[in-house]
């Protein structure tokens, strides 16, 4: 009897949530629906399917690649992710390790100092900082990375530290003892237990840079450099009137390879944010 | 013994991140908070003028809006974010078939950039407002509720993924105790639930708190300040400053350290409020 009401229980919230799950991609399908429509019926009728009249193929994607480069954009978006993300994951647990080990003045201060630029927010240090990329012509989307490791480093540096802590100290004494130096130890004992924390923190900083706009489009070189972030904002322009039609047919380009990375990949960005949440 | 050795190699294990983090974080800072102390147009050409961007903040009426404006967004969002993120992640936890569709779903809007979100949705409530004869252009009330919106809609998968990390974590035990007692649905939701949860929450307070009170890109490319910079956050006000109108440079850096000011007293207020609270475990 009990177990009887509970299923319809469960049926019912099974078929709510099912109509909202529904709502809620709506405005990526809304969009995919207009990329297929002649520019000029979509702010009229954005709401409708395409139909003869409306239907404009695939030429939204056409024109919309060829204003802004799409392609190239893609490819400095994939450089300064993977870059930075490797740079990051490597030097921060590093970093982490030399902190949670050596005590040091310098130990110290580096720990508060991550902590401490994790609330100052990006507008705090967005015109400095990008004089002083200036300077140091880390204006292209290889150098570029060098900016992101030192923005990235407090977050990334804090949560290494709270795992590197946790690593017994006789592991790494062993294989001191075994005749490893602190390269050695890092790299086939260290690294190794961390791996669960690169994780998250790769995913948590992956997911920062691909989407970051103000910090790349305040560095990079724009008339040669654009990510895609920076691309589809170019698509509005300085003037009044935007190409809707490219504008849609760019956000899903913009879009549909997060959502394969996110489907095949969903299980280690979900276990990374919650972790990345709980120590951050 | 072993940080003795490896204190002999800092060059390559610290130095790296250490030279980086100079040059990404703690000398723009640094110069930061001395060029809010002074007039320029560039790093080179800074003339020290004292509290003078300071006073000039204050009466800038723009400035006032943005931050009003800001406070009543953060607070509308943290609320209904939180609201709406808890109250699914209830309802996933209850062994609801499909949990795990409905899981992917509602996380899903969370990696999408900004920028993207906000043209996305610009669409949306430009086609909604049309039926009306109306644009986002006209009124900031309508880029304040279309950012309210896009926020919840990116959001409250993200919060709901911690609440449900959450709530998986109070024991069984402790729930049938309560329902042995006689604890009615709500009883058992107010008086054991939310306790042990107040990690969670004070995780997702602080998260939503700081990512409205920092918006920019959504707000950015859904209005861009239309009408006239009345829906300007605080952080589209900044950038605004700065790279808007040239002169006004030490005005925008002032702003920031106000901005970061702001920030960094919440986060201070928040986690010290929440972690009294919380319930040992």
């Amino acid at each position: 009897m009990n177990s009887v009401r509970k299923s319809k229980y469960s049926m019912v919230w099974t078929i709510v949530l099912s109509i909202v799950s529904v709502l809620y991609i709506m405005p990526i399908i809304l969009v995919l629906i207009n990329s297929f429509k002649r520019k000029a019926y979509i702010s009229r009728e954005p709401f409708s399917l395409p139909n003869a009249d409306t239907y404009a193929g695939f030429s939204n994607y056409v024109s919309g690649a060829e204003k802004i480069g799409i392609v190239s954009a893609f490819i400095n978006s994939v450089i300064v992710t993977v870059g930075s993300v490797i740079l990051i994951i490597l030097c921060c647990s590093m970093c982490a390790w030399y902190i949670t080990r050596v005590k040091s003045v310098f130990s110290k201060i580096m720990f508060y100092l991550c902590v401490f630029s994790m609330i100052v927010p990006f507008q705090m240090v967005m015109f400095t900082l990008s004089k002083v990329s200036d300077t140091l012509h880390l204006t292209n989307p290889i150098a570029i990375v060098v900016v992101y490791l030192g923005f990235g480093a407090g977050l990334s540096v804090f949560m290494f530290c709270g795992f590197a802590k946790s690593i017994p100290l006789e592991i790494e004494e062993a294989a001191m003892i075994d005749g490893c130096n602190p390269i050695q130890t890092y790299f086939q004992v260290v690294m190794p237990i961390l791996k669960p924390t690169c994780i998250s923190v790769a995913i948590l900083q992956a997911m920062w840079i691909w989407n970051d706009y103000l910090l790349p489009s305040l560095i990079l070189d724009k008339t040669k450099y654009k990510t895609i972030p920076i691309a589809i904002q170019y698509l509005k322009g300085g003037y009044g009137s935007v190409d809707m039609g490219a504008m849609m047919a760019m956000l899903i380009v913009a879009v549909v390879p997060i959502i394969i990375f996110y489907l095949i990949c969903q299980k280690y960005i979900i276990e990374g944010v919650v972790a990345g949440a709980v120590k951050g | 013994m072993n940080g003795k050795v490896l204190k002999k190699y800092f060059p390559l294990f610290a130095l790296p991140t250490f030279l980086a983090f100079l040059i990404g974080f703690v000398v723009p800072f640094v110069m930061g908070i001395y060029l809010a102390f002074c007039k320029f147009t560039t790093v080179s050409d800074a003339k020290f003028v004292g509290l003078q961007n300071f006073r000039d903040i204050f009466n800038d009426p723009e400035f006032i809006h943005a931050l009003w404006y800001t406070a009543l967004f953060t607070v509308v969002t943290v609320i209904t974010i939180n609201f709406f993120g808890f109250a699914i992640a209830m309802l996933l936890t209850k062994g609801i078939r499909g949990t795990n569709i409905f899981r992917t779903v509602f996380f899903m809007p969370n990696l999408i950039g900004g920028i993207v979100l906000g043209y996305i949705w610009q669409l949306i409530i430009n086609g909604v407002l049309a039926l009306f004869g109306l644009t986002l252009t006209f009124s900031e009330v309508y880029g304040f509720w279309g950012m309210v919106v896009l926020m919840n809609w990116q959001q409250i998968g993200y919060v709901m993924i911690i609440y449900i990390a959450g709530i998986q974590n109070v024991p069984g035990e402790l729930l049938e105790a309560a329902r042995i007692d006689g604890a009615t649905n709500s009883q058992v939701l107010r008086k054991v639930i939310l306790p042990m949860v107040m990690p969670s929450i004070t995780i997702c307070t602080f998260l939503t708190l700081t990512n409205s009170f920092k918006l920019f890109d959504q707000n950015l490319a859904l209005t861009n300040g239309a009408p006239s910079n009345k829906s300007e956050l605080l952080a589209l006000n900044i950038f605004n400053t700065f790279y808007g109108r040239t002169g006004y440079e030490g005005i925008g850096q002032a702003k920031a350290v106000v901005f970061f000011l702001i920030v960094g007293i919440i986060a201070t207020i928040q986690l010290v409020l929440t972690n009294r609270k919380e319930v040992q475990q």
